[in-house]
């Protein structure tokens, strides 16, 4: 029993439910949400040493053993995410708080970002295979209702795509449980694992992986990424930040998760097209953060060829390559975090999208242009920052598993971030101050606080990397260890 | 335009009694046989509903002046406390017991925890649909 | 008895395809609502159809029926239930303020 596991999930949840009292009152709104996620942050690193401790934990829901009951399971690998992205979600809604949009903010914003934060939580929780679909709906309601808040007209239309595209894959997500299901006769994923392991992937269980595989590439914005750039461009800071660092990644998560511990038998070929659907990812987000000169629309690419390059280490599908993406992963969750929260502010500092309008504000504004180069050279995987192990840990896999081009395209594909985001710094913050200081619109304390705090833990966590990669040692070897996994969730004392 | 609606009226003030009858009914039935806190509270929402059509909706907010966010928000909190409850007596999250008692007019009869849970999971269907409903029907 | 439910599902997804690529935005909501109907059918084919009784051990019963396919339909229905009510008001209030339906209108601009 280790009831400490739902509270990830199931304090955010009360939290926003109380909030929804207090309509009024955006005082208690603000520090509320931010005062429930600083709980769960706390608690989740408190999980994440006893996994360390103790090995994987488990909760049986109502005290209905696995594979018959709901079970939520944490590992290391969903605990340093759970851990990461309610630090993540907590900056954001310190920003939100200081940035104060009084219109968002009484059509209750933080209730749903809690909602959206428990249902990212849950996801990366849970043990059970539907109920990592609740979990997802959970998320996915939230992020429609912060989507098409404020009621724009541009945020309305984008909207009703948004929530299309993601209607149909949740479809073929119940498509692919239904089948699996009726194969199989469990959805425990544990369980799951087993009898495929048992049975030995045969064509019809490959081709079910591949009905998962649309889905969850659907969410990740892995190839089908058509609707990502869109609607994450029409969002306030604080929301799009929440948006680029949490939902793609429970999609990766996701699939990290189905390739690892169920559908690993055949390599050669689901692992061979993610490979594939990975390079095609990284090309495409190239393109289109070259394209483009919104700067929404070049960070929104931008978050399409990190969910490539994390997916090269799937692909590798070796214990270096896998330890990558964790380190990616993980960094890629507060990078974007930072690069929305970045992109936000110059909007609300400037009023213009593109690039080209502005000129000179690292004058105006010194302390936040240095922390939009730093944001560049840790996205660009420079040496002191968080990005360097991971891109190293992937670039070893991938060369270790003999994918010379994929290994190729992805360093190509950094190439192409530093150069977009580059010539945004160069343009946007050098040159001549185009706003005069008496024009200058003060960037508040409170704002910047939570970027320095984002570029102070990308810098940490790029110099600490010693003290992080036990865990993330830890994590891989679960991934590619399936049994320990299933010795940890399905094993009854 | 609203024209004459007496009958729809007349018939409502009646119908809306055995349908929330029913509603209670489908709710407490809930444990043995087909039924349940969603069910129960869809039918009790639609007792509502049919009040606001019935009814003009400022008519209706003056004999029930809820604020439906808030019934849902409610409902929520119930439900995921009672799991949480289960905390206090150390087992299982969302853990539930029932017991038999001797009731003075019942007789013998279960209680169980879980309807404290379904109370709350038909308190957010009843929030929900109607504040769907009403914000749909708002200013047509 | 089955063959006969996968084949309505069948006729269901054609239906809600044909629904889904037209360009009125109500015919899409619903569309989307048959989908969900007809993954809400295919689930419950694929728990088996058969009459029995419910699964409690010790019961003199000699069939039963498997329960969690209908548990998961039932969350899959409010979830469901859900979206399209959320997504019925969206397309209502993009009405209002764009004064179309017509998804080829809302492409959204042409311009960054």
């Amino acid at each position: 029993m280790n009831n400490v596991l739902v509270f990830p999930m199931i304090v955010p949840i009360l939290a926003a439910m109380l909030l929804l009292f207090f309509r009024s009152n955006t005082a208690v709104q603000r520090w509320g949400s931010v005062g429930a996620m600083t709980v769960v942050f706390g608690t989740s690193v408190w999980i994440l040493q006893q996994v360390m401790l103790h090995g994987i934990l488990r909760l049986d829901f109502g005290e209905w053993l696995p594979p018959f009951g709901i079970t939520f399971v944490a590992d290391s690998f969903a605990m340093l995410l759970v851990t990461v992205s309610s630090l993540v979600t907590v900056l954001c809604l310190v920003y939100a708080a200081f940035a104060k949009d009084e219109k968002r903010e009484s059509f209750f914003m933080y209730p749903f970002a809690l909602l959206l934060a428990a249902g990212v939580n849950g996801s990366f929780l849970t043990g059970d295979l539907f109920n990592l679909f609740v979990c997802f709906e959970v998320m996915l309601l939230a992020s429609y209702v912060l989507m098409t808040l404020g009621g724009e007209k541009k945020q309305l239309t984008e909207g009703i795509k948004y929530i299309l595209i993601n209607i149909l894959s949740s479809w073929l997500f119940l498509l692919g449980i239904a089948y699996l299901y009726g194969t199989l006769g469990t959805l425990n994923m544990a369980h799951l694992s087993v009898r495929i392991a048992e049975a030995g992937q045969p064509p019809l269980l490959t081709t079910i992986s591949m009905l998962f595989l649309v889905v969850f590439s659907l969410k990740a914005g892995l190839v089908l990424y058509f609707w990502l750039p869109g609607s994450y461009s029409t969002l306030p800071a604080a929301i799009s930040a929440l948006f680029a660092a949490l939902l793609t990644k429970v999609g990766v998560y996701a699939l990290f998760r189905t390739f690892t511990l169920l559908f690993y038998h055949e390599p050669s070929l689901t692992h061979k097209v993610i490979g594939y659907m990975a390079a095609a990812t990284m090309i495409g987000g190239s393109i289109g953060a070259l394209a483009h000169r919104d700067v929404r629309k070049i960070a929104s690419y931008n978050v399409v060829i990190a969910i490539g390059f994390i997916l090269v280490g799937l692909a590798s599908f070796n214990i270096e390559a896998i330890q990558g993406s964790i380190y990616y992963l993980i960094h890629d969750i507060l990078i974007k975090g930072l690069l929305f929260l970045l992109v936000g502010t110059i909007i609300h500092l400037t009023g213009k999208t593109r690039f080209d309008q502005e000129s000179g504000l690292i004058a105006n504004y010194p302390l936040f242009g240095w922390l939009f180069f730093i944001m560049i050279l840790s996205l660009g995987g420079i040496p002191p920052f968080s990005g360097f192990a991971g891109k190293l840990f992937i670039g070893e896999g991938a060369i270790g598993a003999g994918h010379y081009g994929l290994t190729a395209i992805a360093f190509l594909s950094s190439l192409f971030v530093l150069y977009s985001l580059l010539r945004v710094f160069l343009i946007m913050f050098w040159g001549e101050s185009s706003i005069l200081s008496k024009n200058q619109i003060p960037l508040s304390k409170g704002m910047l606080a939570p970027l320095v705090a984002l570029g102070i833990i990308t810098t940490g966590l790029g110099l600490g990397m010693d003290y992080l990669s036990p865990y993330v040692s830890e994590a891989a070897h679960v991934l590619m260890n399936p049994d320990v996994y299933i010795e940890g969730a399905l094993h009854n004392e | 335009m609203r024209e004459n609606d007496v009958i729809l009226q007349t018939v409502s003030k009646v119908a809306v009694f055995i349908v929330l009858t029913f509603g209670v009914y489908l709710f407490l039935a809930g444990h043995h046989h087909p039924g349940g806190g969603f069910i129960g509270g869809l039918m009790l929402s639609s007792a509502f509903v049919l009040l606001y059509l019935a009814f003009d909706v400022e008519t209706v907010n003056k004999g029930l002046p809820f604020d439906y966010k808030k019934v849902a928000a409610l409902g929520v909190l119930i439900a995921t406390l009672t799991g949480t409850g289960s905390l206090v007596f150390d087992s299982s999250f969302l853990s539930q017991t029932f017991a038999y008692f001797n009731l003075p007019i019942f007789g013998k009869t279960e209680l169980a925890t879980v309807m404290l849970f379904e109370s709350g999971v038909a308190l957010g269907v009843i929030g929900v649909v109607v504040t769907i409903i009403i914000s749909i029907s708002e200013d047509v | 008895m089955e063959t006969i439910i996968i084949l309505l599902v069948g006729v269901l997804v054609s239906t809600a395809t044909y629904l889904l690529l037209s360009k009125n935005l109500i015919r899409v909501v619903l569309g989307t609502a048959i989908l969900s109907h007809a993954i809400h059918l295919l689930l419950m084919t694929m728990g088996g159809l058969k009459m029995g009784s419910v699964p409690i051990l010790g019961d003199q019963v000699d069939t039963y029926t498997d329960a969690l396919p209908q548990a998961l339909i039932l969350t899959a229905i409010v979830i469901s239930f859900a979206v399209t009510a959320f997504f019925l008001v969206l397309v209502y209030r993009t009405y209002q303020s764009t004064g179309s339906d017509n998804l080829y209108e809302l492409k959204g601009p042409q311009d960054e």
